[in-house]
Order: C-alpha cells, then sequence, then structure tokens
C-alpha cells in the first residue's frame, strides 16, 4: 500500500478543513457548500461503480431520487422521525439497486448504459405517476418541525444553517472514508482488475458478476443516502431530482475531478457548483438577454473535459506528480 | 363518438406519431449501426430543426406553404452543418470511442439545447400549416395536413431505402456497417462515410421536425421525448435495420396513440421504457437485428 | 499395479466456429504430476481446446470431467477455484496495476477460497520470488519487458495455487537466456503441479514433456512419449516436416 500515512493525512486533514469551514464561513458559501456536500456524497457513490469499477451508468439520478423519496415519504405520510426516514431512504436504495442490478448487469458498455438510463426513466415517470403522494413536479415541502431530531442524547435541528452543515460535512466525512478504505483494500483492487480486464479477473477465480452486483448495492446505498440527506436536510422533495440531469451530473462532477480518485468528486461537484453558480449570475448580468443557464455551462464542461482532460483534475495530478493518491 | 371511431381517431393520430417517429428513429439507427456510436444529441438535432422552421417561417411571413417549403429545405440543411461540425470537431478527435462520445454529445446536447434558450428563447411557438384542409369523414373531421404528413415520411422513407440499397453510396455505408476494416481494405474513405453517415441522421431528424412543428410547437426542451422514443424503436427494431425500424416506429407509434387515447400517456410512457429495457436486457438484437458479429 | 486416476479428462469434446469444427471429438487424459505439451500446426485447435477446459468457451458436445468431477457445465470462475489455472497466449497482465497488484488479485483468490493462509505480502512475495520478479514488484506491469510481462503470467498462475496449471504458449517472445530460466522454473513446477503446456518450441518440449499430445486440425494425431513422437511418421509429416532418423 503506498504511502499510507500521507494518505491517512491528507484526508483527515480534508475532514478537519471541512469541519472547520463551518465556523467561519460566511453564510451564503456555508449554504452552497452545504449543498455542495450532500451532493460530493452522491457523486463519490457513482465514482465508486463508474470510476473504480468502469461501469458507466446513466440512471443514477433513481438511486439519488429513491433516498430522496424513500425519506421524504416516509417523513410525511407514514410521521417517522429523521433518522428512521434516512434509513428508509437507503433502505430503498439499495433494494432498488438490487433488483435494477440483476437486470443491468447482464448488458455491457453502450447497452448498459441505455438500460440504467431506461431504469431511471421508468422511475422518473412513476414519480410524476404518483403525484396523489408525490405531488409530482411541484414537489413537497417537508415541513421543519418534523425534521428536527434528538439522537444519541443531542438535538438537531436541520433547519439551522449550522447544523445543517455540519451534518453535511459528517456524512460527506463518513463516506470519503468509507471509499478510501474500499479503494485500498482488496475488494477495491478487484473492482479496479474488473475495469481493467474483466476476463482475466474471472479467470483468477472470481464471480465477476457477483461483484459487480455489490458494488451497484454499495453505489445505490450512498447514492440513496445523499438523497435521504438531501431531503432532510432541505426539506424539498420533487421530480426534477429523478430526471435524467440528476444522472447526468454526477457523471459530469466525477469526470471533471477526476475518475477513480477519493477526492475527485468533491472538487469536481464543489467546481461545477461555483461555476454554474457564478456563471448563471454573472453571465446573466453582463448578457441578460441570453438565458445564459446551466445547461450552456454543463454542456461546455462535458465536451472539453472528455475531449481535452478525460483523467480530470485530480487524475491529471495524480498521474503526472503524485501516483501515491487513492 | 363511439368505440370503433373513437379507436380510428386514436390510430390516426398514432400513424402520424409513428411517421415522424420513424423518420427520427432512421436517423438514429444509421447513426449506430454504421458508426457505433450513440448520439444523445440526436433529440436536439430533432429540436434545432423545429426552431429553424419556427425562424424560416417566421421570416418569410405571408404564405405558409412558401414558409413551409423554404423550411423544408434550410432546416436539414442548417442541422446538418452543426452535425458536420460536432462529427469533425469532437467525434473525430475522440476516435468514435463509444463511451467517450456518449459522453460529448451529453455535452452537445445542453449545448443545443442553450443555444435555442438564447437565440429562440424559453417561450413555445407555432407554425401555421402550410394548407388546411379538413377530411370529413362520418364521424369526425381530421386535417389533411396530418394525413400529409404520414404520407411525406413514407415517401422520404421509401426514398431513404432506395438510396440505401439501390445506389453506391447505400453500398458503400452498408459495407461499412457490415465490416469496418474489410471496408477500408477496398479504399472506402471510411472517416468521409462517418461523416456522412451522421449528417444524414441528423437531416432526417430535422425534416421529421418540420413535419411535425405546425402539429406541435417549437419549444428548446421538446427534444427529449423524440429522443426516448428513438432509443425504444431502434432497439426493438434492432440496430440498423430500416425494416425494423419503421416496423417498430409503428408499433410505438400506434401503441402509444391508443394507448395515450384510452389511459395516461405517463403510464403509457412507462410500460414502453420499461418494456424495451427488458428488451434489450434479454435480447439485445432487438426484433429484427442480427446478433452482432 | 494400481491404475493412477486420471486428473483430467475430456470425451468427445467438440466446438465449431461458424462452419470449422476447430475442435473435433477429442478424448483426452492427463495424470496427476505429469508435465504433458500440446503441439501441433498453427489452426490446429490447441488454444481452442485449453479454452474448453478452462472455461473460457463452452463446448458444443462432449464431457470435461476434472478430479473425478464433472466440470463441462462449470462456469470458469469455478474451475478456477477448483485448481484450473490458465495463463494466457496473448499476455494478459493488468498493464496499469502495479505487478505486486497484480499477483495480489491472485493471492487474495486463493485466501479468501481458503486454499491458503498468510498475509497477501507473504503470498506475493513467494510467488514473485519464484520466477524472480520480486525487485519489480513496484512497477507497473504495462511498463516491464515483454519477456517480463510473461513471467508475472506464470507467478499469477503459481500465486493461484493450481492442480493443473495451463501454459498457453509461454516462451513465445522470450530470450534464449530466459527461455532457459522457464526450463529450470517449471522443473521446480512440476513437483508440486500437474501442468498443461501448449509449446511451438520442440526444444523446450523435448525436456519438459513427459508425454506429448499432437493436434492436427481439430483432431488428435499421435500421442506419446516425446521419442516416440520424434519418431512419428505423420507428426513429422504434418509438423516438424520430413522424416526422422535416429
Amino acid at each position: 500500500m503506498k504511502r499510507p500515512l500521507l494518505v491517512i493525512l491528507l484526508h483527515l486533514a480534508v475532514i478537519a478543513l471541512l469541519l472547520a469551514a463551518n465556523y467561519v464561513l460566511p453564510a451564503y458559501h456555508r449554504d452552497v457548500l452545504s449543498r455542495a456536500l450532500v451532493l460530493a456524497v452522491f457523486a463519490m457513490g457513482y465514482n465508486l461503480l463508474m470510476g473504480y469499477t468502469g461501469l458507466l451508468s446513466l440512471g443514477h439520478a433513481m438511486y439519488f431520487a429513491a433516498g430522496l423519496y424513500g425519506a421524504g415519504m416516509t417523513m410525511l405520510h407514514l410521521g417517522w422521525s429523521t433518522p428512521a426516514a434516512f434509513g428508509a431512504g437507503v433502505a430503498t436504495g439499495v433494494v432498488l439497486a438490487l433488483v435494477t442490478g440483476v437486470l443491468a448487469l447482464r448488458t455491457t458498455g453502450v447497452a448498459f448504459m441505455i438500460v440504467t438510463m431506461m431504469f431511471a426513466q421508468v422511475f422518473y415517470l412513476a414519480t410524476l405517476y404518483f403525484s396523489e403522494w408525490t405531488r409530482g413536479d411541484e414537489g413537497i415541502v417537508l415541513p421543519q418541525p418534523a425534521r428536527i431530531f434528538d439522537m444519541g442524547g443531542f438535538h438537531f435541528d436541520p433547519t439551522n444553517a449550522l447544523t445543517r452543515y455540519a451534518i453535511a460535512a459528517g456524512l460527506f466525512s463518513l463516506v470519503l472514508l468509507l471509499t478510501l478504505a474500499l479503494a485500498r483494500s482488496g475488494f477495491g483492487r478487484v473492482m479496479v482488475a474488473i475495469r481493467e480486464n474483466e476476463e482475466r479477473t474471472r479467470m483468477l477465480g472470481y464471480n465477476v458478476f457477483a461483484r459487480k452486483l455489490i458494488v451497484v448495492m454499495i453505489s445505490g446505498a450512498v447514492s440513496a443516502a445523499a438523497g435521504a440527506a438531501y431531503a432532510l436536510l432541505f426539506g424539498y422533495v420533487g421530480s426534477t431530482f429523478a430526471s435524467v440531469q440528476y444522472s447526468i451530473l454526477p457523471l459530469l462532477w466525477v469526470l471533471i475531478g477526476g475518475a477513480a480518485t477519493t477526492l475527485g468528486p468533491l472538487i469536481g461537484t464543489v467546481a461545477m457548483t461555483y461555476l454554474v453558480d457564478y456563471s448563471s449570475s454573472a453571465l446573466a448580468r453582463a448578457l441578460p438577454d441570453w438565458n445564459i443557464s446551466y445547461l450552456g455551462v454543463v454542456g461546455i464542461a462535458l465536451i472539453v473535459v472528455v475531449l481535452f482532460f478525460p483523467k480530470g483534475i485530480l487524475g491529471t495530478i495524480r498521474e503526472r506528480w503524485a501516483k501515491w493518491l487513492p | 363518438m363511439s368505440f370503433g371511431p373513437h379507436l380510428l381517431l386514436a390510430m390516426l393520430e398514432g400513424l402520424v406519431s409513428a411517421a415522424v417517429l420513424a423518420l427520427t428513429a432512421l436517423g438514429l439507427s444509421l447513426v449506430f449501426g454504421v458508426m457505433r456510436v450513440v448520439n444523445v444529441a440526436h433529440g436536439e438535432f430533432f429540436m434545432i430543426g423545429a426552431v429553424v422552421a419556427w425562424a424560416v417561417a417566421n421570416a418569410l411571413g405571408g404564405d405558409p406553404l412558401i414558409g413551409f417549403i423554404a423550411a423544408l429545405v434550410v432546416a436539414p440543411l442548417a442541422v446538418g452543418a452543426i452535425a458536420l461540425l460536432a462529427e469533425r470537431l469532437v467525434l473525430r478527435r475522440l476516435d468514435y470511442n463509444p463511451e467517450a462520445t456518449i459522453v460529448a454529445t451529453i455535452g452537445l446536447l445542453y449545448l443545443l439545447q442553450q443555444a435555442a434558450l438564447t437565440f429562440y428563447g424559453p417561450e413555445a411557438r407555432a407554425v401555421a400549416a402550410p394548407f388546411s384542409y379538413r377530411l370529413q369523414l362520418p364521424w369526425f373531421g381530421y386535417s389533411g395536413y396530418k394525413l400529409f404528413v404520414i404520407g411525406a415520411s413514407a415517401t422520404l422513407l421509401v426514398a431513404t431505402w432506395l438510396v440505401l440499397t439501390r445506389t453506391r453510396i447505400g453500398l458503400v455505408m452498408r459495407a461499412t456497417q457490415y465490416d469496418r476494416e474489410t471496408a477500408q481494405a477496398f479504399a472506402i474513405p471510411v472517416d468521409r462515410v462517418y461523416a456522412g453517415v451522421f449528417v444524414l441522421g441528423a437531416m432526417l431528424a430535422a425534416m421529421a421536425a418540420v413535419l411535425i412543428v405546425p402539429i406541435q410547437q417549437a419549444h428548446y426542451l421538446m427534444g427529449l421525448d423524440p429522443l426516448l422514443l428513438s432509443f425504444i424503436v431502434v432497439i426493438i427494431g434492432g440496430l440498423g435495420s430500416l425494416r425494423g425500424t419503421v416496423v417498430a416506429a409503428l408499433i410505438i407509434g400506434l401503441s402509444d396513440g391508443v394507448i395515450s387515447m384510452f389511459f395516461s400517456p405517463t403510464l403509457a410512457k412507462m410500460i414502453a421504457t420499461a418494456a424495451v429495457a427488458m428488451v434489450l436486457v434479454f435480447r439485445p438484437q432487438g426484433l429484427f437485428g442480427s446478433t452482432p458479429r | 499395479m494400481a491404475a493412477v486416476k486420471p486428473l483430467l479428462v475430456t470425451r468427445n469434446l467438440s466446438r465449431s466456429f461458424g462452419g470449422l469444427k476447430a475442435v473435433d471429438m477429442i478424448d483426452f487424459s492427463l495424470d496427476p504430476g505429469e508435465v504433458r505439451a500440446i503441439i501441433g500446426p498453427n489452426g490446429a485447435g490447441k488454444t481452442t481446446f485449453v479454452s474448453l477446459v478452462a472455461g473460457r468457451i463452452a463446448p458444443d458436445t462432449g464431457v470435461i470431467g476434472f478430479d473425478g468431477r464433472d466440470i463441462t457445465r462449470l462456469p470458469d470462475y469455478r474451475r478456477v477455484r477448483l485448481g484450473v489455472a490458465y495463463t494466457f497466449q496473448i499476455t494478459s497482465v493488468f498493464a496499469n496495476l502495479s505487478v505486486f497488484d497484480n499477483v495480489a488479485l491472485a493471492v487474495q483468490r486463493v485466501h479468501a477460497d481458503g486454499r491458503s493462509v498468510g498475509a497477501t505480502a507473504a503470498g506475493v512475495k513467494a510467488a514473485l520470488d519464484a520466477v524472480h520478479l520480486s525487485e519489480r514488484s513496484d512497477m507497473l506491469a504495462g511498463e516491464m519487458a515483454y519477456g517480463h510481462q510473461r513471467l508475472l503470467e506464470i507467478a499469477m498462475g503459481l500465486a493461484l495455487r493450481p492442480r493443473l496449471l495451463i501454459l498457453d504458449e509461454p516462451t513465445q517472445g522470450l530470450s534464449d537466456g530466459e527461455i532457459a530460466g522457464f526450463i529450470a522454473l517449471v522443473k521446480e513446477l512440476r513437483k508440486e503441479t500437474t501442468i498443461l503446456l501448449i509449446e511451438h518450441n520442440m526444444n523446450v518440449v523435448m525436456k519438459l514433456a513427459n508425454r506429448i499430445t499432437v493436434l492436427d486440425a481439430g483432431k488428435v494425431l499421435a500421442e506419446g512419449t516425446p521419442r516416440s513422437i520424434r519418431m512419428n511418421e505423420k507428426v513429422q509429416r504434418a509438423y516438424l516436416g520430413g522424416v526422422a532418423h535416429d
């Protein structure tokens, strides 16, 4: 294992910085970063499947939304508390990942991308069809009092900006360490082997299908955790989060930050969040009639990255200077 | 109106959808069949075709028939030019790598949507039909233009089929689709064939859009539905098979029309999408395609 | 004399590709502890045959038995766990992983099956030591010279603790010195593992093989000791070229 001490220190430093930032950031940035951290968890979940295992899914919005709706619906219609609703969200994601995984993993490459995209589309349409419960596109606001909860003797109010950030950063840190542990473990080694040469991995005695399915379920669980956290922290559940846009965004974040790196998803998500924010507001002020939206920014970013920086920011850094980065 | 005529109306509506869908899907199918890449921006070529059609009709004003004919010429050319640019600048640089191409065409999708949003705006705008003739059936009146759409699409499909099977260009395309390396060995300029096919695919989508825009309004987000439906048609019909595309488009168009009239369109789409995903999982060659070599 | 139970048996094994019968009703038997060489002209079906045994491709007809067990329907990865290891004809190491990681994948697998115990690092070291690649442990596999990559393939095969090690043209592309090293390695290996060896290098075959099976056009042309194969007229005409006088 390469440079274990340096790697662990680096990750702990990032976590410490993020947690400490809560107390020094101006309110606006704290808000943006809270959102970005939860979405970065989503990106990390996606990275496990796409970056490390090489399975490019175009349907991950489905798992994020499973967490979102799993948490939101149980809280709203069944009156569950935040921790229970969170668990429900993650569980929904895992089950969905199992079912879709067993089917989708029968395909590879382009077919896999299309199948996952279609499964996600069915899920999205379902959120519209069952609008009696989900209020479809319009969405549901989760009432503030319902989201307040007690756990382990502590009182948490997600409507409080500092608490919200702390929870988001906490979840992010947990998943970051999980990703790190996985990437450097024997299991992580097999994931990469599957990506590099599937047949050779089989001929070493590995049940590749079962392994892929496990990764799909972990990826689905992490993505659903992000979705559930998003619903519970920001109090809104809506169909947009199940639409194809939220399948494309994690792909973009991971590509920009650096696929198959532990910290890449964080970099990609934060960079793109600020870029979209900045371009929408600054460009919109400069060119008011142009209707500049995230569409143009995301479009250009994707094309530029795939043409010139396929390894992303951290991926390029790793290749040139820091081969030890996990 | 009783059930029978209601069903007939639904089927006529379905035929119109199928007609437009067949053209659009054929474009996608040709690109995948010959180039082995999935163009996720295909729906946006459709959308730009519609938007350009509106722009042309709007600029010319006056007689909608003139506007329509002009649009039928200008829109495919404009979209074809955009497609050529994308193919040269991006796709070729990626060496048509399947996964990278998908990511790049997703970027193209967003770019084209943004372009439409910037230059056309967020509103949906209508274009007048080139002529208004109403066919009077015993139970209901039906738009003559819609019938024209069916006929025009059929004509274009037949024309494409003739080009593919009877001309040298068509032969070259089919040869490249069948075996790229051998085609190169026979001095077929594969790069040019790829560019040509990609442009042709985009132009077919644009033509379909020009036909549909008097019936449906032009809107910068209108490309997503045709894209998904085209995917469904191409997968069910078998990639690269013209006959399969037409048959699948008929099935999808008719059933979508019928189901949407009697049930919720959302449910119809859900069932269609799920069914197609299953086809891809269990029978990847579709209904007509052959197992890939 | 007690009959030795064969380790590997095939009966009526056949596989066609399109119209071509690559493997045509082959009956084959391999005793434990043997080093068996499979030789034959290009296109004789050698790689297809061993691929059928390893489970990479499925047979059209026939049965394959391993250690008394019918493995015909068993998926490839299951056969590896039973003890069948295959090294690829075209080097198939993980080019973007380190040499250590390549072998570690094999060692991990064996530990997971409980067929061996101990730390991964120790297992990797043992395998790399056997092929003299230990100093290159941190190198990227793809950056090594071709000959070393072949050795890495063998190390990975070794690390799987196989009962049957299938080597598909292992000396192709190796220098004379490397080939000599390979011969010495196999002489060590044969004490613990049964070896099935596809080879074109007759020198290697003659030095290592207990018995030779000659394939031609998907069928077994001849089978026997190296000496008898060398004297066999059919083999000489089909493969070795000319008739030897010995």
